[in-house]
């Protein structure tokens, strides 16, 4: 089977993915499975779902080149996918609005999801506002505090916030806690997962509805520059945006594909979010994977100043796409993603997400080891407004 | 505390599931006294390993006829809050799988009474499925139920617990349609564990009222004893759920 077509009929990415849930949640994946196969072709729900990408969401998002700071790092062009520029200000959305249509036509009546940065929680929680839908989301508590106005825009849109006081109180924690809901209220709950993670078939739907991203971006810079780029550079905390910008050019055998890992205080300190870079594989949420973990299997506590890149494992097809050597995976410091949060600012009028800080980072690092003629597309898969306390508190700054 | 069965056996407990392992053994003679199997779960290492042993002794000694053993996890998704802070004071005090597997070999020197190993996938699979099989078969373990390790991804494991003699004992709930019936019928070994609710673990004022019909259902796919748990934890429900199951599960709580 060709890597662009994984995975298999049991959701297998070569050794990872799969389904490992309770046996009580299988016939549930099962049935979800069979639903998306079904809608996935559907002439009615892709109409559907791109009439409220275009109308609501505000798609398509700009390929935007961002002339001064490829000026600044002095190297090769850097364009930026525009994802802070969707409704709710990253792309989540992209893949709440395919999930929520899926949801209405299986009957379901009631929406949960996990949220880390609360990019996924806002997304979620608007388009259960929009299709009068019951929400709950869950956070950890140590979430709620650093990213505080995601938490109050959850609430205005209706949806309950459950914090999640468990383990590391981190995303990690609010997964535990949205599979346990999930688990109890089985019969009329959709959840939502806002990654490229978990059980079969999440991994393959998730990067399907944000696969948008890379075609788009596919298609405009063939317009723009009449040609493929030769990199491409996303975050990697599960992994949605950088799958999504990724999996449509993974058969281009030109485009080299770099994931940014948090790398936190340093890979070295142990206080980092690098599944992938510094993990080992096992099964967590549903999929074997990359994790970090001790000597006997127990998850560790993961560190990055992002609260979206702060878990402690990857979406499954990243692991496999590591291992086949299709993906290059490295770390940026929560120093280095901070510095260019700071350069974007300032020279593009860009405020990013700390999580796309790190790929902005790291693209900076490439371009100017690369000549002129080369072309990076980075994926600025959020805007950084909920970051500004964070922000503000890493920079000594009372606001 | 035997539970003893407030009605007769019902016929459909089919003869023929395989009695070599002792988790069948035991099934059997309780079987052939007209008793019902009390299964006790209890968290390995909490408050530590050497009270753990000597909780299992008390179990036995106050008429549990099975010890489900849980490996602690940091993660454990499909438990409620009281295993899962169990599992936390566990860790925290440093116990592994290997001491896990210490304390059944411990527990071995003095009983008889079968062992369930009962966990999370994960450090399964990261202490290694062959070596996990042959050395908690060596320590004297009886069966292992891996709580997020459907059938579909169980082959792994099964290969190395079925050389070693080890019963993978899967669940049914009350989500599980014929089709899944029949799948966990095929692949299980010891017996069919129910979960009586769809949700985690954990203590319930009522008893599901669909129990009954349930275990019925599930005689109908397969021979294996089956026991039911997931919030059972008065003895009046146990009393209750004995009348239809072979097997009642007990959340001991506090």
């Amino acid at each position: 089977m060709r890597i662009q077509n994984l995975p298999d009929k049991q959701g297998h990415f070569g050794i990872y993915g799969g389904r490992y849930i309770s046996e009580t949640l299988m016939p549930v994946v099962l049935e979800l499975e069979k639903a998306y196969l079904k809608f996935k072709s559907d002439k009615n729900f892709k109409k559907e779902l791109d009439y409220y990408l275009k109308e609501y969401v505000g798609r398509p998002t700009p390929l935007y080149f961002a002339e001064r700071l490829t000026k600044k790092a002095g190297g090769a062009k850097i364009y930026l996918k525009r994802e802070d520029l969707n409704h709710t200000g990253a792309h989540k959305i992209n893949n709440t609005m395919g999930q929520i249509l899926l949801a209405k036509r299986m009957g379901k009546t009631r929406i949960i999801a996990e949220t880390g940065a609360g990019q996924h929680g806002v997304a979620t929680a608007t388009v259960a506002a929009m299709f009068g839908l019951p929400c709950e989301i869950y956070m950890g508590t140590e979430d709620i505090e650093r990213q505080k106005p995601n938490v109050f825009r959850m609430k205005l849109l209706g949806a309950k916030v459950n914090p999640v006081s468990s383990g590391s109180c981190t995303l990690k924690d609010a997964m535990n806690e949205a599979i346990r809901d999930w688990t109890t209220n089985v019969w009329n709950t959709f959840y939502i997962i806002g990654s490229v993670a978990g059980p079969h078939p999440y991994p393959m739907m998730v990067r399907d509805f944000q696969s948008v991203i890379g075609k788009e971006a596919r298609e405009q810079i063939k317009n723009i520059e009449g040609r493929l780029p030769h990199y491409l550079v996303a975050c990697v905390g599960g992994g949605s945006n950088a799958m999504g910008l990724f999996h449509p050019f993974i058969k281009d055998k030109g485009v080299k594909m770099i994931g940014i890992e948090a790398a936190g205080y340093g890979i070295k300190t142990g206080k980092h979010a690098a599944s992938i870079c510094a993990g080992k594989v096992g099964v967590l949420h549903g999929s074997k994977t990359y994790l970090l973990q001790d000597s006997d299997g127990q998850i560790i506590h993961t560190h990055s100043v992002s609260a979206g890149l702060d878990y402690p494992g990857v979406g499954p097809e990243h692991s496999f796409l590591h291992d086949m050597g299709r993906i290059e995976y490295t770390a940026i410091t929560d120093k280095e993603a901070l510095n260019a949060f700071k350069v974007l600012s300032l020279l593009e009028g860009i405020i990013p997400a700390l999580e796309s800080s790190h790929a902005v980072a790291y693209a900076m690092k490439l371009a100017a080891k690369l000549g002129k003629d080369k072309i990076i597309i980075v994926n600025l898969s959020g805007r950084g407004d909920k970051d500004l306390n964070t922000a503000a508190k890493e920079m000594r700054v009372e606001i | 505390m035997k539970v003893q069965s407030s009605k007769h056996v019902p016929a459909s407990s089919k003869q023929g599931f395989k009695v070599q392992s002792r988790i069948g053994q035991t099934f059997k003679r309780l079987k052939d006294n007209g008793e019902k199997a009390l299964i006790t779960f209890i968290t390995a290492g909490d408050p530590d390993l050497k009270t753990s042993k000597e909780i299992i002794f008390e179990l036995e000694k106050s008429g549990a006829d099975i010890v489900e053993l849980g490996i602690p996890f940091s993660d454990p998704m499909a438990d409620g809050p009281t295993i899962q802070a169990a599992s936390e004071r566990a860790l925290k005090k440093g116990a592994t799988l290997s001491h896990v597997l210490e304390l059944v070999r411990d527990v071995r020197k003095k009983s008889l009474i079968p062992i369930v190993l009962f966990g999370y996938y994960n450090p399964i699979f990261i202490y290694g499925v062959e070596k996990f099989a042959k050395d908690a078969k060596n320590a004297g373990a009886d069966g292992a139920l891996v709580v997020d390790l459907p059938p579909e991804e169980a082959s792994e494991l099964k290969t190395h617990t079925d050389r070693n003699g080890l019963d993978l004992i899967f669940l049914l709930t009350p989500t599980s349609d014929d089709s899944r019936m029949k799948l966990v019928a095929s692949q299980g070994g010891g017996f069919v564990y129910y979960v009586s609710v769809a949700g985690i673990t954990g203590a319930r004022k009522e008893l599901s009222n669909t129990i009954q019909k349930s275990v019925t259902r599930v005689r109908k796919f397969t021979p294996l004893p089956v026991g039911v748990g997931f919030g059972i934890s008065t003895p009046k429900q146990a009393g209750e759920v004995s009348r239809w199951a072979d097997a009642v599960v007990m959340d001991i709580e506090e």
